[in-house]
């Protein structure tokens, strides 16, 4: 849940200064910053933050792949929210329904997470329901992130949430979002065919090594330095 | 000017003599000497209207292009607490631009023919974000010297007689002095940490220390704008008294840092009561103005780029809107 929320935080801060309008530059980096602060709070719970952010290589980290995938155009970038955000407030409300060591955590998350979906819903409605062009970007955006959703579901022991039976919900959710904004919820497999769990185990797609090259090589340039 | 708040009253009270050119002129020119805030709906000459859009607008299109050199290491930060606070600096950048074109939209421009303008070179941004970002280190030269410039220019203008701006002046300056001290703690960490980092800070000092003179403007004989912007109160101190407040403000402070400031010419003069500092190189100012710096391309290309790749993005939450409202009509 940490590596989730401190790889997509790097991912979405990658949009600061290039959104399509300022609403949007303050926006984006708005929710890469509480995911960040989610990532430093899990993190923490199992060691040093920055020993996990920037010393551990690809394999070791266990984020879901739909967090990793590159930005692409805003549409992608929204998909990728929508189908992140909803699944984050559903476990983030299970957690801290819960009530295990995660459920303070849980608990204060789910706000900045409710705001995350409402964000994400908002512009598939926009983008969905506008223009032609953005309907068939939109539309594209969904088919190709589908194949990374199936993975959210996949159980996760002594997590405390039954974590397949929250994609009835988040299915339920998504396409209501989806069907309003006159989109389609896409056909076809939820899974690559070779990844059986995939990040979860440490298994990631090609562009997550360069995230991780980016992100870690300055603090690897200065070994046991601090900032 | 808030005693023409109410048009209607005045104009019924009083004769229409009241409305006459040199009448407005010399209501406003009173206001201005009684230092009583200017606001959008009174009486303002031309020049003072278009002299606020130009600066205004150039501020607004500042803290936007800054994002820029800052953004280039939020994804490269070497720790989670200072990729934090990187990213939550380049988010107030965005809420100053969004003020600061908020602000100046009350002199009757809009944000899209300010943007227009900006990504045609035809308004500039401040000269200093033309320069690269090229290690770490220079994040903190920039909250140091960069933020710590802007805010001497910048406090002042709390003062300004528009009234929108100088209330914007001060919602900007709580947040710019929060960055700055984070900029400098920032260098002092380096400073202080293995002796490569130390060098890093020295180096990023060594790059960012005339072009933070240069924020001032040039020198006051040179300075085009300055008298009338001063007799209007838009300004309250002349370039070469900021820029000395700011040499006297920093010279201290880089003591403590552990760290030296490019300038063999520095030292203290007793009689002045003030440092000597060495001669700026006002060719590079100039060249940089021109369009002739590192970056001035990247960055306008950058903006337009942002600007252009959105453009399918805000035609859909037009076209969204307007269905909507169709719909709920």
């Amino acid at each position: 849940m940490g590596d989730d929320a401190l790889v997509l935080a790097q991912r979405l801060g990658e949009w600061a200064g290039n959104a399509p309008v300022l609403e949007e530059d303050v926006a984006l980096t708005n929710i890469a910053l509480d995911l960040l602060g989610q990532a430093r709070t899990l993190l923490s719970l199992t060691g040093d933050e920055d020993d996990l952010a920037f010393l551990r290589e690809e394999h070791e980290f266990h984020n879901a792949q739909l967090v990793e995938q590159p930005n692409g155009d805003f549409a992608v970038t929204i998909a990728r929210q929508l189908y992140f955000s909803v699944y984050q407030e559903l476990l983030y409300t299970a957690l801290a329904e819960h009530g295990g060591d995660l459920a303070p955590l849980a608990a204060k998350a789910v706000k900045e997470v409710a705001y995350h979906r409402d964000h994400a819903e908002q512009w598939t409605l926009r983008l969905g329901d506008g223009t032609e062009e953005s309907h068939r970007r939109m539309q594209q955006a969904l088919d190709a992130l589908w194949r990374y959703t199936g993975e959210l579901f996949q159980p996760l022991e002594g997590l405390g949430v039954d974590l397949p039976a929250l994609r009835e919900r988040w299915l339920e959710q998504v396409t209501a979002v989806v069907e309003k904004a006159t989109l389609a919820i896409p056909q076809g497999a939820d899974h690559t065919p070779w990844a059986a769990g995939a990040g979860r185990q440490g298994v990631h797609t090609e562009s997550f090594g360069r995230l991780l090259a980016e992100m870690q090589y300055l603090h690897r340039a200065h070994p046991g330095a601090s900032w | 000017m808030t005693t023409t708040a109410e048009p209607g009253a005045a104009t019924a009270q009083a004769g229409p003599d009241r409305h006459t050119p040199e009448a407005l002129q010399a209501e406003f020119d009173a206001a201005v000497a009684a230092d009583t805030r200017i606001e959008p709906r009174d009486w303002m000459p031309d020049a003072y209207r278009s002299t606020l859009v130009r600066q205004m607008a150039q501020h607004a299109h500042s803290e936007i292009i800054g994002m820029q050199p800052e953004a280039n290491w939020i994804t490269r930060a070497p720790s989670l607490r200072r990729k934090a606070i990187l990213m939550a600096k380049v988010q107030d950048e965005a809420g100053h631009g969004l003020y600061l074109y908020s602000a100046t939209e009350t002199l009757g421009v809009s944000r899209d023919e300010l943007l227009d303008k900006l990504h045609a070179g035809r308004q500039r941004y401040s000269s200093i974000f033309n320069y690269p970002t090229l290690a770490w280190a220079d994040v903190g030269a920039i909250g140091w010297l960069v933020d710590g410039a802007a805010i001497t220019n910048q406090v002042p203008l709390c003062r300004c007689s528009y009234g929108p701006y100088a209330r914007a002046m001060v919602r900007i300056c709580k947040e710019e002095s929060f960055h700055q001290r984070q900029g400098y703690e920032l260098l002092l960490a380096l400073s202080r940490g293995t002796d490569a980092q130390h060098a890093m800070a020295q180096d990023a000092v060594n790059r960012w220390w005339w072009p933070s003179l240069m924020m001032f403007g040039p020198p006051d004989d040179e300075s085009a704008h300055s008298a009338q912007s001063m007799a209007w109160k838009i300004k309250r101190h002349s370039n070469d008294e900021l820029r000395q407040r700011f040499v006297d403000i920093c010279v201290p402070q880089a003591e403590i840092l552990g760290l030296t400031l490019p300038d063999p010419d520095l030292r203290w003069n007793e009689e002045r009561g003030h440092y000597d500092y060495g001669a700026i190189d006002w060719s590079e100012f100039q060249e940089v103005l021109r369009g002739n710096g590192p970056c001035n391309e990247q960055r306008l290309e950058r903006r337009r780029a942002a600007h252009d790749n959105g453009s399918w993005v805000r035609d859909a939450a037009a076209a969204h809107a307007a269905k909507h409202r169709k719909a709920q009509a």
